[in-house]
């Protein structure tokens, strides 16, 4: 109890923090930071497997989200018939030719040795196989973003239910991590950061104008959810009831009856999205608490002493006899897999899917700046990084506004300094995460929580 | 006659452009480049950096227009550069006294440094924004075209028409001096001559009596002077938006990459490689092929490699080969 109690006080002053938004600001603010400090506690926790077990530096966390995302869609829209009788079949071809280019490249690799020659068949092999596919393509493409282009215009889904993608997401963000890290994680640690973050753009491009499988930047809206509608709840008997209920201190107050039905009314409204956010959050502290219990389990297991063995010293455990590729390998797949279940969490909570909002300093540079706050190695830390940094993105603006106000209390409204002040408040969150960067890395360098390890 | 419209085509719609976006690449990649020479870091703040010193440059514009003071046809923005230079400068070592310069002190790895530069790019962003606002700024003015696409037909009786704008003449012969004066300050110089040394190798420079506060001082002097001209040049051109500059960022990185890390000349030359392809592979080929194939074989379709929209992709997978087959880039910069 003892040795935890800087992690209780740290997440009982998060808490407090949060319940204080519901107080002073409204109840739908706060489930709403609350919801994505959750999912954004996702994210930090598969870069905190990358960085804080194995030291592997992933900048590249904006192309898993991404991914995630487009799971989402896949799995739970509906498949658009027209589309699929209108060009299904040339896309169908164009995937064969994909597997077959990469199958004949895998047999020259095996099969010849290392030689110029190789090298130049191999590069004229690709050369002509995206030209080829390019054209087989173009003609489905075309017929597929004819059908009904305002509504639809993409091949959809396999329309089950949304939960699913969240698994299927987790697979498809593993994959491309599988692809990135056998390219990549050979190379040294800026290198790789940099790799990484250029490969996520690529991934952002090919989401943004592939329009016949995403939609692209006319963005999927209306996805299903694993929650109820709010206009449903507000006609059903047992959730009015409830809401009479919870408020019936306040309600009894009201002596005339068709002010309190209105009353009622009022407050139905307000509770259905408060009901809806609070089905999202409980299914969001699901995974959170399921990803906790594993990555806790992992980090004591042999298999993270071995992680730490490599990262503290990569040669000493080569030596040993650990297959380090191997295992940078699995587990730069499996910190992106979660991220991916991230991606896939957020539009599904989000009911929409907007390629154009992907963009690195959001989805992959706050996220580090969750890990390296909250205490890389450390899940806790992770977590608590990710409530912190969150919070702070979201109320920054308050928080500047009354900062200003406070310091300019004095300066009539008209000054123009103070009129520029105000409204560039939106900025201050940038100024704020920075400077919280800055101040960390210096002063406690392993985060708000640091890692510890103890030999149970 | 249809040979040299097609050459006149490819003259207007590939290589002018392309030699205008290399040379801006090819400034922020010597800065880059200069950086992790060095100091020794993989710069993430580098396109934050550049719109900050843009920035300065505009206010200065700005307070130029408002005196009347002018140069006549060519823009303001460059009488009001050295002023932007000196307020970048002047940020920079801010910067580097209190962020790098305790990291540095404590021999701290890459990474660490790169996090750090995290948070300086998150700061200057900030800063920019709050001072300037985050909207698109033209500040662009004196006379726009040197050629007008419309009166160089009418001049040689062609079809195909070469506009030849000023802000494109200006960025190709400003980085020619700047760049020419570089390599004679690195080569010929005795400080740029300990800066190659001390870039080569530490503990050797500092035994020779190369003071390593100087070296770090005049290294940000030179990055804060191509960071500023490299990003007023791309927003004459284009305009200035801070995100777009961020963006700019990444093709940077990979233009010092493929040149080679730590080369100066490969860097250089690493920009106009990224320009080069990213336009040669996106252009639609289709009217050049209709100049000069007879009419019997004109194409149907556009004759592009790749849709426009994947122009950064381009330079990013460019980069991602070269770094898997070659690390140390085309030009040998440091092995990695």
């Amino acid at each position: 109890m003892r040795k935890n109690l800087n992690v209780i006080a740290a997440y009982s002053i998060m808490m407090v923090l949060i319940l204080m938004v519901g107080i002073f600001q409204s109840w739908n603010i706060a489930l709403s930071i609350f919801n994505l400090c959750l999912i954004s506690a996702v994210m930090t926790m598969g870069a905190n497997i990358q960085w804080g077990y194995a030291g592997l530096i992933n900048f590249g966390i904006m192309g898993y989200t991404a991914l995630g995302g487009l799971a989402a869609v896949l799995i739970s829209v509906d498949p658009v018939q027209e589309a699929w009788r209108a060009g299904g079949f040339d896309i169908l071809m164009c995937l064969w030719l994909i597997i077959v280019m990469v199958l004949v490249i895998r047999f020259i690799l095996k099969n010849f040795e290392k030689s110029k020659l190789r090298t130049y068949s191999i590069a004229a092999l690709i050369i002509t196989g995206i030209i080829i596919i390019r054209v087989t393509a173009e003609p489905g493409i075309e017929k597929i973003e004819a059908v009904n282009p305002a509504t639809t215009g993409f091949l959809g889904g396999f329309g089950l239910p949304i939960i699913f993608s969240w698994i299927v997401g987790a697979l498809f963000a593993g994959g491309l991590a599988f692809i990135v890290g056998k390219v990549a994680l050979g190379l040294r640690a800026d290198y790789l950061a940099i790799a990484t973050l250029l490969i996520s753009e690529i991934v952002i491009a090919i989401i943004k104008h592939e329009d016949w499988l995403t939609r692209g930047v006319k963005n999927v809206i209306g996805l299903k959810r694993p929650a109820p509608y709010e206009v449903d709840l507000q006609t059903t008997d047992w959730f009015i009831k409830l809401v009479e209920k919870f408020n019936s201190g306040k309600l009894s107050v009201i002596e005339n009856l068709a002010d309190r039905q209105a009353a009622l009314n009022q407050l139905v409204i307000e509770g259905s999205s408060i009901f809806v956010k609070l089905c999202y959050s409980g299914l969001f502290l699901v995974v959170v608490i399921i990803l906790l219990i594993l990555t806790q389990k992992a980090l004591y297991s042999p298999w993270g002493r071995m992680m730490r063995a490599i990262r503290d010293n990569e040669e000493a455990a080569n030596a040993m006899g650990k297959n380090v590729v191997k295992q940078h390998l699995l587990i730069f797949i499996l910190g992106s897999a979660i991220v991916g279940i991230a991606g896939a969490m957020l539009v599904t909570q989000d009911g929409l899917f907007t390629p154009g909002s992907y963009r690195p300093m959001r989805y992959t540079f706050l996220i580090w700046v969750m890990v390296i706050v909250g205490g890389s190695g450390n899940n806790f830390g992770a977590i608590l990084g990710g409530f912190v940094v969150w919070f702070l993105w979201i109320e920054a603006a308050p928080i500047s506004m009354f900062l200003i106000n406070f310091f300019t209390a004095g300066i009539p409204e008209t000054n123009a300094i103070k009129a520029h002040l105000i409204e560039s408040v939106p900025y201050f969150r940038f100024l704020l995460m920075g400077l919280g960067l800055l101040f960390i890395m210096r002063y406690r360098p392993k985060g708000i929580l640091p890692e510890k390890i103890e030999i149970k | 006659m249809d040979f040299l419209n097609a050459i006149i085509l490819l003259l207007n719609y590939i290589f002018i452009p392309a030699l205008t976006y290399g040379s801006q690449l090819a400034l922020g990649a010597i800065f880059v480049t200069l950086i992790y020479g060095i100091l020794r870091f993989a710069n993430f703040a580098t396109g934050d950096m550049m719109s900050f010193g843009t920035m300065a440059t505009i206010l200065f514009t700005w307070y130029f227009q408002s005196l009347g003071v002018s140069l006549g046809v060519l823009p303001t923005a460059l009488l009001a550069i050295p002023f932007g230079i000196i307020l970048m400068i002047l940020y920079m070592l801010l910067i580097d006294k209190f962020v790098f310069k305790y990291y540095r002190h404590q021999k701290s790895p890459p990474v660490q440094f790169a996090m750090v530069s995290i948070g300086v790019m998150f700061v200057t962003q900030a800063v920019v924004r709050i001072i300037i606002g985050p909207s698109d700024r033209r500040f662009f003015d004196g006379e726009k075209f040197i050629i007008k696409a419309r009166e160089f037909k009418e001049m040689t009786g062609l079809n195909e028409g070469l506009a030849l704008k000023s802000t494109q003449v200006i960025t190709i012969f400003v980085t020619i001096v700047l760049v020419s004066l570089l390599f004679w300050f690195l080569n010929r110089t005795k400080t740029g001559k300990s800066m190659k040394a001390y870039s080569d190798n530490e503990d050797l420079a500092l035994l020779s009596g190369i003071d390593p506060k100087k070296i770090v001082l005049v290294t940000w002097v030179i990055a804060g002077i191509l960071a500023t001209i490299g990003g007023v040049l791309y927003g004459l051109d284009k305009s200035f938006k801070p995100f777009t500059y961020f963006n700019n960022m990444l093709p940077i990185f990979a233009a010092a990459i493929v040149g080679g890390i730590g080369n100066p000349f490969g860097a250089f030359l690493g920009g106009y490689v990224i320009a080069f392809s990213e336009i040669l592979l996106t252009y639609a080929y289709k009217k050049f092929f209709m100049y000069i194939l007879p009419e019997s074989m004109e194409p149907n379709s556009l004759v592009q490699l790749l849709s426009t929209d994947y122009k950064f992709a381009v330079s990013f997978s460019i980069l991602v080969i070269v770094l898997i087959y070659r690390p140390s880039g085309i030009f040998k910069g440091k092995v990695l």
